[in-house]
Order: C-alpha cells, then structure tokens, then sequence
C-alpha cells in the first residue's frame, strides 16, 4: 500500500496537481489558499515533470494564461480564494465560452468583498449558476477531505477534457487548511506534444497542411452562428447533468429526516446524523459531491420517504434554492446557516434542526 | 480509541508543531487523524490553537465544541478551553503566566512547568516536547516508539540531528508533571 502522508488540503492540490501530468499553474496568492502556490514552488515540478509554475500579477492575469494554455491543448490550472475568483469570471465565462478545459480551485472564505479569511460557502451562487456573464455552466466539485482535494484535481481535468469545459473544485477554508492523511496516486506522464494533436484535434497546435485551421473563440456576431454555438453549450450541459451526478449519503435509506450538506460542512453534518440517532431520530445526510450537476433526481425519490429536508451551509442560504427546485414542494425545507467565517460545531446543528422540527409538528 | 485533542497557547509556543507530530505519530500507529488549526494573525503572535483528533475509525467532524483534553499554555486560552473539556476528562497547563488557575473539579487537572523544564535541558526551543510528553504519559493514546516515527516524519531532513533532543525533553516532561 502507498505511504500515507499528513498534509493540508491545499498541499494534496498540490502534489496532485504535480503527479496528475498538469502542465502549468498560474496563480496569484491569497488566504486561505497561498499553501497551493506555495507547495509548488517547494516541489519545483519544473526540474521533475518540466510542469510550468508562475505567480501572475494579478488574478485576471492567471485566468487568461489558462485561456492561452487550454487553447494550445495543455492541462493548466490556478487556484484562488473567494475575492480572487470574483477577478476570474470574465475569463471564465471566454473559457466557457470558447469550450475550453481547464482547472480552477477556490478555498472559500468568508464575503462579501473582502470579508475574512476565515472559512465560508457564499461562493455557491457564484460556482453553480454563472458568476461571469452569459448562458453557462462549470463542472463543479465538492471536496470534504484533504484526500478528496487530492483526488478531485485529476477527476476535474478529466471532465473538463471530457466536455471541454471549465471544472471548478469548490473548497473552504476548513478543508484546505486541515491537515489529514493523503494517499499519493501513481505518477501520470504530462503528454507530450505529439499525444495532444492526436487527442485534441481542436487544440491551436500549429496548422499542417491536412487540416483546416483551428480558431477558439467565444465571439460569434451573427446571430444564428451564435444561437449554434449556445445550443451546443445546453446539449453539453444536458449529457452533465445525465451523467456526472455525483454524491454520497449516510443512513437515508430509512430517514425520516435528510440534512443536505457539502464541503465542511457534510463532515461537520456526519457528526450531527451519528448524534441524533443516538437520540433516537432517524436522521439521514446527503452529500453532494457534484454542485453542477446537482444531485435532483435523488432528492425527489427521497421526498417519497422523509418528511423534512433542511440544507446546512456557511451562507445565509444558496444551495437550498437548488434543494428546493428539487423538492418542488412535497415536503417542507429548512435551512440553517452561520455566517462571517463562524463554523457551527454538530451540537448546534442538531438543535437548530430540533428547532425547525418542533415547529412542523 | 478516540482521542479529541485542543491544544492552545501563544504563536511561536510550538502549539501547531505540537498537534502535527501527534497527528503523524498516529498515522504511524495505523490510526485516523484529523489537525486544524486556527489560522490567520494568530500565527504571527497572537493566540493560537489546533484541534487534533486520533481515532481508530473514520473521523466525521474536524470542529468539536467538546474535548477530552485540553492542553493549555497561557492565560487567553485557559479562559476560552476551561469549560470545553467533557466531564471526567483531562486538562494539562503550563502554570507559567497563569493568573487564574482551573477552578472545576470535574476534570483531571496537571500542570508542567514546561518552561523551567526545557530551560534546565538548555534547549527551550524543545518546549512543546515537554508538554506534549506530559500529555502522552497520561494519555499513552500512541506507542512510544510511533511517536519517535512520527517526530521524524514531521520534521524537515535537515533539522533530524535535533531529534536527541527533542526525545529528551519527551521524557522529561513525562517524568516531571505534576497532578493538581
């Protein structure tokens, strides 16, 4: 069995990022996610695998390096913290736009503007439903463990090459600065020039005579060419939500009751179901490990056997619209939140769901 | 086995190194592990504390609002930690800089005079061994020889001619803790 090895979330993005054949990192630094850049500096990946790693000058500067460098078909990344993200969703909507893949990483902190350092979720409108302009949508993943940051960085290039779109891993301050055991994956080689033109014939590798020239491009003024291009955005879209739902649950197949959690806060909610059953309560929990696409279809068969869902997040309330759409009113759905970088331990979880309990009855 | 650890004190005290060779001393026994600290200006000189929690099986929750010890090394921390330690558990503290002293009578309370203690060794940079050795006399949740394991894996390379020492100042701290 590979060595097990303490490192904080930040770091497995890291060395996952090194040893998943990522070929460039542009970032700026921020907290709480500066350990990514910081790692990589460490490791120099550019004397092992030739990984390229560079602080830009700004965030807005990194987004469009990954624009360059997922145009030319390479595996590039960067990583941010909430304000620095905000500074990224021009270029994200241009990379969504000219269908190109890519990996973004944001360690969550508290907003709005720059708020605080200290863990938050308040990015979840940001992630899910846009965040820069126009009809488009991330693959967006939600880690819970430093392994999960580990994992997450090759799963999210792949989808990402997969649909030849933007994946978001969408993290928080508790799980990049948590340190926990990470198991290293096997080295995976950074494809070489002549394997990228083979896989990625849209790549602006250099036009040869046997083909026609490859433009990339999110700019499209006629406006049926321009109605094209979004319909084939919304049928990409489509096949996501078919089929890259992601999720994990804990004790919901007898529930009478379902939290809904991702991040954090499902670890801190894993606590909270082992309590309440102790109480006797059939709590249950749903992860969601994909935000986008959203676990919906399983939130309705749910509804058929539980009589409250509550949604518990370091918002004043995003993902529960989603939870929601999806419950579509057959059963009620309550909420329960903290704000301003304040983690709310399993205890207070139970009691405010004990609360909105008692006021169904 | 589930060990729910805070530990908490001045920046600069060793209390994040502290918590981490706990963690990788665990890892070395086969066990979960969890470390989180506070972060932010707390590491530039204010208070700082890391929740560490060793178990046998998977940890679900990094955020405790309950401990079985506390290790307790100035004044801030004392006041905001007293009150968290479950009934019947453990609570260890360096009496250096301490103006008021734990008042429950619930807990097991221990001091180590962890300052003096590494001072006599001529190595006070070895201060949060001596604490963290009074801890693991208590509480033997790791085997002695997964701690040695685990205080070569947390410390960098370079630094390995330091780990005489810092064993040293482990036992001395075991040896010289002193029940309240």
């Amino acid at each position: 069995m590979a060595e097990k090895i303490l490192m904080k979330g930040n770091e497995a993005i890291a060395h996952a990022a090194i040893r998943c054949g990522c070929d460039g990192y542009f970032g700026y630094p921020i907290t709480p996610q500066s350990e990514v850049m910081e790692t990589l500096m460490n490791e120099q990946p550019w004397n092992s695998t030739g990984m390229v790693v560079l602080q830009a000058e700004s965030e807005t500067s990194s987004i469009n390096m990954l624009y360059g460098g997922a145009s030319c078909g390479k595996k590039v990344m960067t990583s941010s913290s909430s304000p620095g993200i905000s500074l990224m969703c021009e270029g994200l909507s241009y990379l969504a736009g000219a269908e190109l893949p890519c990996l973004v990483a944001n360690v969550v902190r508290g907003g709005p503007g720059l708020g605080t350092i200290q863990p938050g979720q308040g990015d979840y409108f940001q992630s899910v439903k846009g965040g820069g302009h126009g009809d488009y949508k991330m693959i967006v993943l939600a880690p819970a463990s430093a392994q999960d940051m580990y994992d997450f960085v090759d799963l999210a290039f792949e989808l990402a090459f997969k649909y030849r779109n933007p994946a978001l891993i969408l993290s928080d301050g508790v799980i990049g600065q948590m340190m926990e055991k990470v198991e290293l994956r096997p080295m995976k080689p950074r494809l070489t020039e002549k394997e990228i033109i083979e896989r990625y014939p849209w790549a602006t590798t250099g036009k040869t005579p046997d083909r026609k020239q490859n433009v990339l491009t999110s700019l499209a003024l006629d406006a049926a060419v321009h109605e094209r291009l979004n319909q084939t955005l919304q049928n990409k879209y489509r096949q996501m939500e078919e089929n890259e739902v992601r999720y994990e649950t804990l004790m919901c197949e007898d529930a009478d009751y379902v939290i809904v959690a991702y991040g954090c806060m499902s670890r801190i909610c894993e606590s909270t179901v082992e309590l309440a059953r102790k109480d006797g309560i059939k709590l249950g929990l749903l992860r969601p490990v994909t935000l986008y696409p959203f676990p919906t279809k399983y939130i309705q068969e749910l509804t058929s056997h539980t009589k409250f869902m509550m949604s518990v997040e370091l918002s004043a309330g995003q993902m529960v619209e989603d939870v929601r759409l999806a419950v579509n009113g057959k059963i009620p759905v309550g909420f329960y939140g903290r704000l301003g970088g304040i983690v709310p331990s399993p205890e207070e979880v139970l009691e405010a769901f004990k609360e909105q309990i008692k006021k169904l009855n | 086995m589930k060990e729910e650890i805070i530990i908490a004190g001045f920046g600069g005290q060793g209390v994040l190194s502290m918590g981490k060779i706990l963690a990788y001393s665990g890892i070395m026994q086969g066990q979960e592990v969890t470390w989180m600290p506070s972060y932010g200006p707390e590491m530039r000189g204010g208070t700082a504390n890391v929740t560490v929690i060793l178990s046998d099986k998977k940890i679900s929750s990094p955020i405790l609002s309950k401990f079985d010890t506390a290790i307790i090394l100035n004044q801030q921390s004392m006041d905001k930690f007293e009150n968290s330690v479950k009934p019947g558990g453990l609570l260890i503290y360096d009496p250096n800089g301490i103006t008021r002293h734990p008042h429950r009578k619930d807990i097991k309370v221990y001091t180590i005079d962890a300052v003096n203690i590494s001072v006599e060794l001529g190595e006070s940079k070895a201060y949060n061994m001596v604490v963290m050795g009074a801890f693991l006399k208590l509480k033997p949740v790791v085997e002695y020889e997964n701690v040695l394991k685990g205080l070569k894996k947390s410390i960098p390379e370079r630094h390995h001619s330091l780990i005489p020492m810092n064993e040293k100042a482990i036992k001395a701290g075991m040896e010289k803790l002193v029940q309240i």
